[in-house]
C-alpha cells in the first residue's frame, strides 16, 4: 500500500507541474498580454508601461518560476479588475461553488443510487425501462437551456423559487437540479450495472440459502460491493462539476468561483484566471488521488498493478 | 417402409446468415439505433437542404417586424411559421440554417480530436511501455483540466470564430478516443493475426494500419458518435456564454443567450433551438449508445 501510494503521488505532483505550466502559458496565447490589458486603443507607451509594471519584460522562465513559487506559498498576484489578491477573492467565492457542487453531489447520489438498484431487481422491466430512458434524455439536456427553462417555470410562471442571486438557500435549489441531474445517469447506469453483477454472485446466493431477509441481502451484502465503482466515480464527477458550475452560476448569477471566472475570463484578469485553472485542476488531482486510494483500499487487487 | 419426404436443406440453412445479415438484422431491430438514425438523417438532410427549405433570408433584418409570435399562438401567421426574433429574422430560417453550424461543428471537431486521441491510443496499446507511459500521463494531464474553463479561456484570449472554436475544442476532446483505442489495441495486439503479420516481416506501420486499426473500427465510431454529441453540447454552452459562434450565425446556442432577455414574454425564442438541441443530441446519443450495444453486445449495461 505504501509503495502504491508513493506511486500515485509522484504521478499526481507531476500532473500539477504540468498543470501548472500549461495555465502559466495560457496567457502567452494572446500573443502579447500588456497590449490585451491596456485594451485597443491604448499607445506604445501605455503597453510599455503596462509591460515593466507587470514585469512581462522579463524571460518567460523567469516569470514563471516566480508565479510558481508564490502560488504555493498561496500567493496568486492581484486581479487585475478586482484590485484585491486573487487569493482573497477565490477564497470568498469557494463556499457557494462547494455547497453547489456538494448539494448536486447529493442530488445526484440520493435520486441515482435508489434508481439503479431499482432498475437492476427488474431488470428489463417498465421500471428499468423507465429508469433508462430518463438516463438516455438527461444526458442529452443541454444544463444551460434547462436551467432558463426551470427560470421561465419555478421563478416566473409559478413564482415559488428565486431566479438568479446566491443569498439564500431557496437560491440553491434550481442550480443544484441542474447541476445534479447531469451525473445522475451515470451514476445510476453504474449503480445498476453494478448491482446486476454483484446479484448473480455466488455468495449473494450463499446469503439468501442462508435465509438471510432480503432486505438484509440487498443492502448489507450487495449494495455495499455494488456501490465501490460508484464512490471513485462521484468522486471524479465532483471533480467536474466544480468546474462545470461556470456555465451554471453564470445562468444563476449564483456568486461562486464559476461566476467569477466568467467574468475574469469576460475581462481579460489573467492572474485570476490562471489561478482558478490551477485550482479547479489540482481539486481535481487531490479527488482522483483520493479516490485511487480509497479503492485500492477496498480492493486489495488494484495495489499490485 | 415409407420414404420419409426429406428436404435438402439449402447452403443458407446450414450456414446460417452471414455476420454482415446478422449486423444489419441486429442494426435494424434496434430500436435506438433506428430512431436516433431516422431523427439524425432528417438533421442531415436539413443542414444540406437548408437553402431549399428555409422559407427567408436567416439574416435579413426587419426592424418593423420584430418579435412575432409562431403560428400556434392567435397573432401568428404563415409568412413566419416560428415567429420573427428580436432583430425581425424568419426563426424558422435561423433554426434550419442553424442545424448546420451544429453538425459542423460537431463533425469536424471529433474529426480533429478523433486523430489526435486514436494516434495516441494506437502508439500507447500497440508499443506499451515508455509510450503507454507518456500517452497515460497526457491522458491524465487532460483529463484534470476543466474544458469548459479553458476553453473558454482560450477562445477569449484568441478572438472567437468558428476555426478557433472547432480547433480548441478538437485540441481538448481528444481524451475519450486515446482512452478507449488504447485499451482496443492492447486487446487485439494479443491476438495471433497481429503475430503473423510480424512474423512475417511486416513492418509496425502496416502491422497498425491494417492489421489493428481495421479491427478497432467499432469502438472509434462509437466514440466518434458520442464526441460529436459532446461537441454539438459545449459549442452549444460556449456560445450561449457569448465565446463560441459569433452573430449574425445562427448558432442555436447563440439563439438561446439572445433569446433569454426576452423570456419571461417571449419564450418561444428559447424554448424552439432548446429543443432542437436536445432532439439533436438524443439522436446521437441514442445511435452512439445503440451502435455500442450492436457492435459489441457483451459490453452493453
Amino acid at each position: 500500500m505504501l509503495v502504491y501510494t508513493g506511486k500515485r503521488l509522484v504521478l499526481a505532483l507531476l500532473v500539477a507541474f504540468t498543470i501548472s505550466v500549461l495555465s502559466f502559458s495560457l496567457l502567452f496565447l494572446a500573443g502579447d498580454p500588456a497590449a490585451a490589458i491596456a485594451g485597443e486603443t491604448a499607445t506604445d507607451q501605455e503597453i510599455e508601461r503596462i509591460r515593466t509594471m507587470f514585469g512581462f519584460d522579463r524571460p518567460i522562465w523567469l516569470q514563471y518560476l516566480e508565479w510558481v513559487g508564490r502560488a504555493i506559498q498561496g500567493d496568486f498576484g492581484r486581479s487585475y479588475y478586482f484590485g484585491m489578491p486573487v487569493t482573497e477573492l477565490i477564497l470568498s467565492r469557494i463556499p457557494v461553488t462547494l455547497t453547489l457542487a456538494g448539494s448536486a453531489m447529493a442530488f445526484a447520489l440520493i435520486l441515482g443510487i435508489p434508481m439503479g438498484v431499482i432498475a437492476a431487481l427488474y431488470p428489463n422491466s417498465i421500471i428499468d425501462r423507465v429508469a433508462l430512458t430518463i438516463a438516455v434524455c438527461g444526458q442529452a439536456l443541454p444544463s444551460f437551456w434547462f436551467a432558463l427553462m426551470l427560470i421561465v417555470l419555478f421563478g416566473f410562471m409559478i413564482p415559488i423559487l428565486p431566479p438568479s442571486g446566491s443569498e439564500s438557500w431557496q437560491h440553491f435549489i434550481m442550480p443544484t437540479v441542474v447541476l445534479g441531474y447531469y451525473a445522475t445517469p451515470s451514476l445510476m447506469r453504474l449503480t445498476r450495472t453494478g448491482m446486476l453483477e454483484v446479484l448473480s454472485a455466488d455468495y449473494i446466493r450463499t446469503a439468501r440459502a442462508k435465509g438471510l431477509f432480503p432486505r438484509t441481502v440487498l443492502f448489507k451484502h450487495a449494495l455495499r460491493n455494488a456501490v465501490i465503482p460508484v464512490v471513485s466515480v462521484a468522486a471524479v464527477e465532483f471533480g467536474f462539476m466544480l468546474g462545470g458550475s461556470i456555465v451554471i452560476e453564470t445562468v444563476f448569477a449564483l456568486h461562486g468561483t464559476g461566476y467569477l471566472a466568467w467574468e475574469s475570463i469576460r475581462r481579460a484578469d489573467f492572474p485570476t484566471v490562471q489561478a482558478l485553472i490551477l485550482v479547479f485542476s489540482l481539486f481535481y488531482v487531490v479527488l482522483t488521488f483520493v479516490s485511487d486510494l480509497l479503492n485500492a483500499w477496498l480492493d486489495p487487487r488494484i495495489r499490485v498493478a | 417402409m415409407a420414404v420419409t419426404s426429406t428436404t435438402i436443406p439449402t447452403m443458407d440453412a446450414i450456414v446460417g446468415p452471414s455476420p454482415g445479415q446478422r449486423l444489419r438484422k441486429r442494426v435494424f431491430g434496434h430500436r435506438g439505433v433506428m430512431i436516433g438514425g431516422i431523427i439524425l438523417l432528417v438533421m442531415v438532410l436539413m443542414a444540406v437542404f437548408a437553402p431549399l427549405l428555409a422559407p427567408h433570408d436567416p439574416y435579413s433584418q426587419n426592424l418593423a417586424n420584430r418579435l412575432v409570435p409562431p403560428i400556434w399562438h392567435e397573432t401568428g401567421s404563415w409568412t413566419h411559421p416560428l415567429g420573427t426574433d428580436q432583430l425581425g429574422r424568419d426563426y424558422l430560417s435561423r433554426v434550419i440554417y442553424g442545424v448546420r453550424i451544429s453538425l459542423f461543428i460537431g463533425i469536424s471537431v471529433a474529426f480533429v480530436s478523433a486523430i489526435l486521441g486514436s494516434a495516441m491510443g494506437l502508439a500507447a496499446g500497440y508499443f506499451g511501455g515508455r509510450v503507454d507511459l507518456v500517452v497515460t500521463f497526457l491522458i491524465t494531464c487532460r483529463l484534470s483540466m476543466p474544458v469548459i474553463l479553458v476553453a473558454l479561456a482560450v477562445v477569449a484570449l484568441i478572438g472567437s470564430s468558428l476555426t478557433v472554436v472547432v480547433s480548441v475544442l478538437g485540441l481538448l476532446l481528444w481524451d475519450r478516443f486515446a482512452v478507449v483505442m488504447r485499451s482496443a489495441t492492447m486487446q487485439v495486439r494479443a491476438l495471433d493475426y497481429v503475430a503473423s503479420a510480424r512474423a512475417a516481416g511486416c513492418s509496425n506501420a502496416r502491422i497498425v494500419f491494417s492489421e489493428i486499426l481495421p479491427n478497432v473500427m467499432n469502438p472509434l465510431i462509437v466514440v466518434a458518435t458520442l464526441e460529436i454529441a459532446n461537441a454539438v453540447l459545449l459549442e452549444a454552452a460556449l456560445s450561449f456564454l457569448g465565446l463560441g459562434v459569433q452573430p449574425p450565425l445562427p448558432s442555436w446556442g447563440l439563439m438561446i443567450s439572445e433569446g433569454k432577455d426576452y423570456l419571461l414574454f417571449d419564450p418561444w425564442l428559447i424554448t424552439i433551438p432548446g429543443v432542437l438541441l436536445f432532439v439533436l443530441l438524443l439522436a446521437i446519443n441514442l445511435l452512439g449508445d445503440g451502435m455500442r450495444d450492436v457492435t459489441a453486445p457483451e459490453n452493453r449495461n
